[in-house]
């Protein structure tokens, strides 16, 4: 059969430097916190020292009577509930009735000057009666005397439970030659961007409220300030600035910005709410910590029959996206395997600790440990080579899962072969001396929800907005939020390679709900996949119009015509054309400006029952990664020298920002596998800084060998799929199963620190098993 | 309460003179008095390196410098390391190498690296490792930092 080859681009699939970089490596970038506007105000927020209690009076007397304090804020001003899932809106921009954290917002202040705020904060008396705290999430699975909030499942904290069965898992099991189980339990990890949430908010006397906020999602906030301000939406303008990282963190709409704005609206006067260190952390909205049950069965050549799972989730005080989070949790952990049998409970219970969120590979990134650690497992006990086991497992394209998720394209079986050929695997697995080894993980990720969280009104997932005046320069307008993944680049790229035109005449347009046309935004590893079609939509339309122009100039028709850098010529005749500018000026001249409008919506797929929709998405990333560990037996410590990652992005549009994403995913895999967690005692969180929650150094940051072996993605923007998310996943078990290569431990429990490699290697000692001759 | 004596320092080459109490920090000096916002505010504490700036040419944490501290001695931001005209050497290299994403830590980056190859033109690996452990980034993974550091002191050779 003849293929035509894919292809090629003058400017995607290249490496194309970020278009803001001259900006950032200036300071010149321009973040919330570096915004000021006249008479600003500080607002400060109350937080709650306890973790559940009832708030049965609060005085804030003193606090108003203190000189320069503008307005005080207590929940019962604008109580409505919101929450990013429609579904679930337990959240109120401050507490009613009850605190559920610490950290919760009891009340807030908007002062001429930080000082006075603060001391505002301590005039505050609240009268509360502490209620019985809730930090071990099995504790709520069942009746509780107080549920955390009354939305719990028959009066226990359970906030959401999933339960799903595809085929007999059951006879699975009874067939199977080999059943492993793994029992993961992982700590809470946050995302630790750089820069702290910043809002700022000023209701103006023409009844508009403007709200500049550090968020990923400004469509979401444009919602739920218009929910529970009670402001329509036309009144209300979100800007988001430069944003100094996201990861998950700031995809919800938090109390805080919400709060900014009712300051605003009660002063006049603009406000701005700048989080320190410690809110971030209390704020949260990391990776929920989770104990999981993972059982798998396989035939006697290493055929995956089932999977048996239960995952328990500690939510914190919030749903967030937990709803999600609990699908996830199951659904996430079949692909990049073909999976006939399939079992799953899934529990999100709430605790009186800082509420769970999304983070960077939401929901499949825990599961998708334990998976990989019993697959390996599997391997060991079947006498097949890991890679061997995979492949032969390798959903192929074009085919569906047991729970009718729609697999088009897959470059699975490319990263396996590229991510063992390159880390040398068949003369390392098991053949390197005690104390190092090589591990294989995968990964699987949706690129971007195919499911909206809002049904209604009903819009497209992504619309961009173009204007080309007569200098030559294209304005794109569009709401998906740039925050540091390098989107607004692509963006332009896109415009810029459809309309044939350098880069610099691309000017991406700041996020501004009063001008954006919706996207809806930069979660769920959608915007490649989701702005990138839209992108192309609109530049195509313009494209049309200036060959048309062109034509007209050129007296020949529309369809002789191609566009080359900067001109549109007859094909086949390059003397024959008319520059970009002369297409232009042609096409102006009746009509002014040339505008057009682009967008991307997803088509139905998956099932029709209850869940069918968590986890569908319009393609999916792979990803095969090997590490590398060096242990030192007598401290337990181990470095981790180098990780060959192999992952299907399908085309990879800008190779600078899709390695960016894998390098930096890589950081934060690596930080959750060998460090970092959220430490508690009981509900209080004892580690919220950078010092005592430490994220990798540049010293422990492996080499990284990038494989990119996509094929392009049918129905991506030129082929392209996500890169934003999935590269994390496949990093920690890699390095999990590596470590068992080296001492021959399996570490079922995250973070593995030095303490747990040492007690599994006297384990193993004691048990007289020797690895290795170690 | 009479008010302290004004502070004088340099300023990206500049003398100035500004009111300055006691207790102001000096991150918050450059930022909310004197508008230069390039230097950023990450944590408060000393443990991310958004705020360094350099301090008699050494790289130096803003927000746990107490601003009177600097009386009589040269300050250098990330205002003063970018050149009228462009970018620095050590600027071009990030742009190029893909070296900032969300840019929140960059310029305490430029900052560090900047001053790591004034003192030492051809820094190997380790020692770039070593300058750049006082800043976080969580985007990069560090690997095209290290690459456009040693870009940049390549360029310069």
């Amino acid at each position: 059969m003849a293929t035509t080859p894919p292809p090629t681009y003058r400017l995607l699939g290249g490496r194309i430097p970020y278009i803001e970089g001259p900006l950032k490596v200036t300071g010149r970038a321009e973040y919330t916190d570096d915004i000021r506007r006249p008479g600003m105000l500080v607002g400060r927020l109350l937080r709650s020292p306890w973790p559940h209690a009832r708030l049965r009076s609060i005085d804030v007397s003193a606090a108003r009577a203190l000189p320069g304090v503008h307005a005080v804020l207590t929940g019962d001003r604008y109580p409505t509930p919101f929450g990013v899932l429609p579904i679930t809106h337990d959240e109120t921009a401050i507490a009613v009735g009850k605190a559920r954290y610490i950290g919760d917002i009891i009340a807030a202040v908007a002062a001429t000057d930080e000082r006075t705020a603060e001391r505002a904060l301590s005039l505050i008396r609240v009268d509360a009666e502490p209620l019985p705290e809730y930090s071990d999430p099995r504790t709520g699975t069942s009746k509780v005397p107080e549920p955390i909030h009354s939305r719990g499942l028959l009066g226990s904290n359970i906030q959401k439970e999933v339960v799903q069965h595809f085929g007999n898992v059951d006879a699975a099991f009874a067939r199977a030659a080999y059943t492993v189980r793994v029992r993961g339990n992982f700590a809470g990890v946050t995302h630790a961007f750089t820069e702290p949430m910043a809002t700022i908010a000023e209701a103006t006397p023409d009844g508009r409220l403007t709200v500049w906020s550090a968020t990923q999602v400004p469509h979401y906030l444009h919602r739920a300030l218009s929910e529970v301000l009670g402001i329509p939406m036309h009144r209300i303008r979100v800007i988001k600035p430069e944003v100094g990282g996201g990861f998950g963190g700031k995809s919800d709409p938090l109390p805080h910005e919400i709060v900014c704005a009712a300051l605003s609206l009660e002063t006049g006067r603009p406000v701005k709410i700048l989080f320190d260190r410690e809110d971030v952390f209390y704020t949260n909205h990391g990776r929920h910590p989770t104990q999981n049950d993972v059982r798998i069965a396989a035939d006697a050549s290493g055929q995956i029959l089932g999977y048996d799972i239960d995952a328990l989730i500690d939510g914190g005080a919030w749903s967030s996206f937990g709803t999600v989070t609990t699908y996830y949790n199951g659904v996430l952990a079949m692909g990049p395997y073909r999976v006939p049998n399939f079992r799953y409970r899934g529990r999100r219970v709430y605790t009186t600790k800082p509420p769970s969120g999304a983070m960077r590979a939401h929901g499949g990134t825990n599961i998708r440990y334990s998976v990989e650690v019993a697959l390996d497992t599997v391997a060991e006990a079947a006498h097949i080579d890991p890679f061997d086991l995979r492949s032969r497992n390798a959903l192929p394209p074009n085919s569906k899962t047991v729970n009718e998720f729609r697999i088009t394209s897959t470059s699975f079986l490319k990263c396996l072969a590229a991510a063992r050929e390159k880390s040398g695997w068949d003369a390392k697995f098991r053949k390197l001396p005690y104390g190092r080894g090589v591990g294989l993980g995968c990964g699987f990720y949706i690129s971007g929800s195919n499911s909206p969280i809002h049904f209604t009104p009903k819009f497209p997932q992504s619309t961009v907005h173009l204007k080309v005046d007569m200098d030559g320069g294209v304005a794109v307008h569009s709401m998906q939020a740039d925050i540091g993944q390098g989107s607004n680049t692509l963006l332009a790229a896109i415009v810029a390679e459809v309309l044939g035109v350098d880069l610099d005449r691309v000017h991406v347009q700041r996020v501004d709900s009063d001008v954006s046309p919706i996207d809806i935004g930069s979660y769920s590893s959608r915007v490649t996949f989701m702005m990138g079609n839209a992108a192309r939509a609109a530049a195509e339309q313009l494209r049309a119009e200036l060959v048309r122009a062109a034509a007209a100039l050129l007296d020949r028709s529309p369809e002789a015509l191609e566009v080359v850098h900067e001109r549109i010529q007859e094909r086949g005749h390059p003397e024959v054309g008319v520059t970009f500018l002369a297409a232009l000026h042609r096409a102006m001249e009746t009509g002014g400006a040339l505008t057009a409008s682009g967008s991307f919506d997803t088509s139905p797929v998956g099932g029709t029952f209850k869940g069918a929709r968590a986890g569908t998405a319009p393609a999916y990333s792979f990803a095969a990664y090997v590490a590398e560990v060096e242990v030192d037996d007598e401290t337990g410590e181990y470095r981790v020298p180098k990780i060959w990652a192999a992952f299907d992005c399908g085309r990879a549009l800008n190779r600078l920002a899709v390695e960016g994403q894998i390098e930096g995913s890589i950081h934060m895999g690596l930080g959750q596998v060998m460090g970092e967690s959220m430490n508690y005692r009981g509900a209080r969180l004892f580690n919220p800084s950078l010092l005592e929650y430490k994220i990798p150094m540049p010293q422990q940051m492996p080499d990284v060998e990038i494989l990119l072996v996509g094929d392009d993605d049918p129905e991506g923007p030129f082929g392209a799929k996500e890169a934003g998310e999935g590269p994390l996943i496949a990093t920690l078990p890699a390095v999990g199963n590596a470590l068992y290569d080296a001492v021959g431990v399996r570490f079922t429990d995250l973070p593995i620190t030095p303490d747990k490699v040492l007690r599994g290697v006297d384990q193993r000692r004691k048990e007289g098993r020797t690895w290795k001759g170690g | 309460m009479s008010s302290p004596e004004p502070l004088r320092f340099r300023l990206n080459g500049h003398p100035v003179e500004v009111a300055c109490e006691s207790s102001r920090i000096l991150l918050d000096l450059v930022r909310e008095d004197l508008g230069l916002t390039g230097t950023k505010r990450g944590c408060d504490l000393g443990t991310c390196g958004c705020c360094t700036f350099l301090l008699d040419g050494r790289p130096t944490l803003s927000c746990l410098t107490l601003a009177r501290l600097v009386a009589g001695r040269d300050v250098t931001t990330i205002e003063g390391i970018t050149p009228p005209d462009g970018l620095s050497p050590v600027q071009r290299a990030f742009v190029e190498r893909g070296a900032t994403q969300c840019g929140f830590c960059t310029p305490g980056f430029v900052v560090t690296a900047t001053a790591l190859l004034r003192d030492s033109p051809h820094p190997g690996r380790e020692e770039i490792e070593r300058a750049i452990s006082g800043n976080l980034c969580r985007c990069t993974g560090y690997r095209k930092i290290v690459e456009a550091i040693q870009a940049a002191a390549e360029e310069a050779r």
